[in-house]
């Protein structure tokens, strides 16, 4: 047996399984994160191997115990797939890496083996879904990853988390069942789970009336997973009042994997079988992305809490990532799988930043934030130029993502013209809402008779910046994320009609 | 004859209708949390009813089996099994929350959380 071989499977199983050992360790000393850090260091490497392997031989495909697909349970690995890979447990490594002294300070360390394991559980579950090729342990690992995220998110410091926490799981719950929903009417009509086999067997269905209702819970379902807007109500909260290493984690991935699973479903799935289908997905989601970039980056621009106004950007982003997906063209989708990649990197820089000022500060109000550039030259630093690479200024890596959506908008015209002038828009109100925290950052006296806080520990500072490093050195080579991009895209439009 | 002989697709309807309801409008934690449990339930039937084949036993092998006998397809009865632990996970985890709000907050309706939120 080669271990290699067994790789998509270990991608899932190495965390799924340290996640009782963590949990059963004592509170006292640093093993349990060490542990953990360590096992997502694994992931990535392994993630990293899956890369390789995917870019010299394309996808991988891998039968779970040696039963044949599509009565087993199949794992199916594109290129699409490892770039989420690397995204998920780049993000975990190095918000762990980062957040180790924060989180015992934010959460205190009795509860640290256990919120540790569950911290586990959330990428086992999460690389569960980017790796399964099968519908129904999507929704598992859906459900594994989210209820190990809501244990994350009730961890954080201060009350509201509780209160957050309700809402993200009922409206979680809610979105898996709805996706659940789909997935039995399309049962229903074909007799399978298995996404491929399901695609094939789509074409042979008579009656489309289930079909078109499978579509319509599972988009709303997906989208609901997503904070698609206007389903973003439980994500602002959810990333504010979590612990801040957990935000880290959370905003640069777990969205995005629900985004994943939307896209893959649909463009592999309904798309080809279903005649028309990509005109109703485009008019369907189309307004609400546009809605999403500009609702969520106006509330962000009036939002006071530093924290609530990236998790609103982050709702603003999300409608940057489906507007590609939506045009429906080589060029869109390629936009939006680097903006998946792209967003990761910028959310992780600022979400640091952010946490490092909270270390310090113990405060998220902009008001109490005056002054921060001066206590803290290096973390604000990282987050201007986190902030420059959000807008979309050339050389970084949201210049690249914005670059390759406008493109993909110009291919259609009048209305096309439209977009771009609308994602223009949107650009110039992050303008406004990052200068908003730089400002005060900057150009505010510190409050008065308020103590000035030291810069962050060094080891915070370094992986920040390693992070805002990144966003330059993607901006400059967009190689890695375009190839693995562009192997994607004949897969995912090439069946249709 | 044909509407009501699909009563179990209306029973699935009616159920997930006052799940959703329950979770959307009402504002006390437990309560939004039962209304999420019925919701899920509703789910299990669908999947359960789907499964069913007309005339057909129980899905067990045993060497009592006629050859030809229909049994009911056991697989979404496997899929169900899963999705009802995955339930009673979200329900459990949801309630233990509400206490904790219960313990932070001394009550457990959101309108006046969320009023206590508001307060600084």
């Amino acid at each position: 047996m080669n271990l290699l071989e067994q790789l998509p499977a270990l991608q899932v199983v190495v965390p799924l399984l340290m996640a009782p050992l963590v949990a059963m360790l004592s509170g006292r000393g640093a093993l349990p994160w060490l542990l953990t850090t360590l096992t997502s260091a694994a992931s990535f490497v392994i993630a990293v191997l899956l890369t390789q392997q995917v870019l010299a031989d394309g996808p991988l495909f891998y039968e779970m115990g040696g039963w044949s697909v599509p009565f087993g349970i199949g794992l199916a690995i594109g290129p699409f797939a490892t770039l989420m890979l690397l995204v998920v447990t780049g993000a975990s490594t190095l918000a762990l890496l980062w957040g180790g002294a924060s989180m015992d300070h934010e959460v205190g360390r009795s509860h640290l083996p256990l919120l540790y394991s569950s911290w586990l559980m959330a990428l086992a579950g999460l690389l569960g879904i980017v790796v399964s090729g099968d519908a129904f342990n999507i929704f598992v690992f859906m459900e594994i990853s989210s209820l190990a995220s809501y244990v994350l998110v009730a961890a954080g410091p201060d009350r509201r988390a509780l209160t957050a926490t309700f809402k993200y799981l009922i409206t979680g719950t809610v979105g898996a069942t709805f996706y659940l929903i789909g997935v039995g009417y399309i049962y229903m009509m074909t007799g399978t789970l298995n996404l491929a086999d399901m695609a094939a067997r789509l074409g042979e269905v008579s009656e489309l009336a289930p079909v078109l209702i499978a579509t319509g819970f599972i988009l709303v379902g997906l989208g609901l997973k997503a904070a698609l807007f206007p389903m973003h109500a439980w994500m602002p909260n959810a990333y504010t009042f979590a612990p801040s290493a957990v935000a880290v984690f959370l905003a640069a991935c777990s969205t995005k994997v629900a985004l994943f699973v939307l896209i893959r479903f649909d463009f592999v799935v309904f798309q080809p079988n279903l005649a028309g289908h990509g005109l109703m997905f485009t008019s369907f989601l189309l307004p609400l992305c546009v809605a999403a970039f500009l609702v969520g980056s106006v509330i962000a621009v009036f939002e006071s809490d530093l924290k609530r106004l990236l998790g609103y950007s982050s709702v603003a982003q999300i409608g940057y990532i489906l507007l590609g997906a939506s045009l429906l063209s080589a060029a869109g989708t390629t936009a939006a799988m680097l903006h998946m990649f792209n967003h990761a990197l910028i959310k992780a820089a600022l979400f640091m930043a952010a946490g490092a000022l909270f270390l310090r500060y113990g405060s998220m109000r902009l008001s109490d934030l005056a002054g921060a550039g001066r206590a803290m030259p290096w973390t604000m630093a990282g987050f201007a130029l986190a902030g420059l690479s959000l807008i979309g200024v050339p050389l970084t890596v949201g210049f690249i993502s914005k670059w390759y959506l406008i493109l993909a908008a110009l291919e259609h015209g009048v209305g096309g013209a439209v977009l771009v002038g609308l994602i223009l828009l949107s650009s110039l109100l992050a303008v406004i809402y990052i200068w908003k925290v730089i400002e005060v950052a900057y150009f505010r006296e510190a409050v008065e008779g308020a103590t000035v806080p030291a810069e962050a520990p060094v080891w915070m500072l370094s992986l920040l910046w390693l992070v805002v490093l990144g966003n330059f050195w993607f901006g400059i080579d967009p190689s890695l994320p375009l190839s693995l991009a562009g192997m994607e895209v004949p897969a995912l439009l090439g069946g249709r009609p | 004859m044909q509407i009501l002989g699909l009563y179990n697709y209306w029973i699935f309807i009616l159920l997930l209708a006052i799940g959703l309801y329950a979770v959307i409008v009402k504002s006390n934690y437990i309560k939004r949390m039962i209304g999420l449990a019925i919701f899920q339930a509703a789910v299990f039937l669908l999947f359960i009813t789907m499964d069913k084949v007309e005339g057909g036993t129980a899905p067990i092998f045993t060497k009592y089996m006629v050859p030809g006998q229909l049994y009911a397809n056991p697989l979404p009865q496997v899929l169900i099994l899963t999705a009802i632990v995955v339930g009673i996970s979200v329900t459990a985890l949801g309630l233990a929350i509400a206490i904790r709000i219960k313990e932070e907050y001394g009550c457990v309706e959101e309108h006046e959380t969320q009023r206590m939120d508001r307060e600084p």
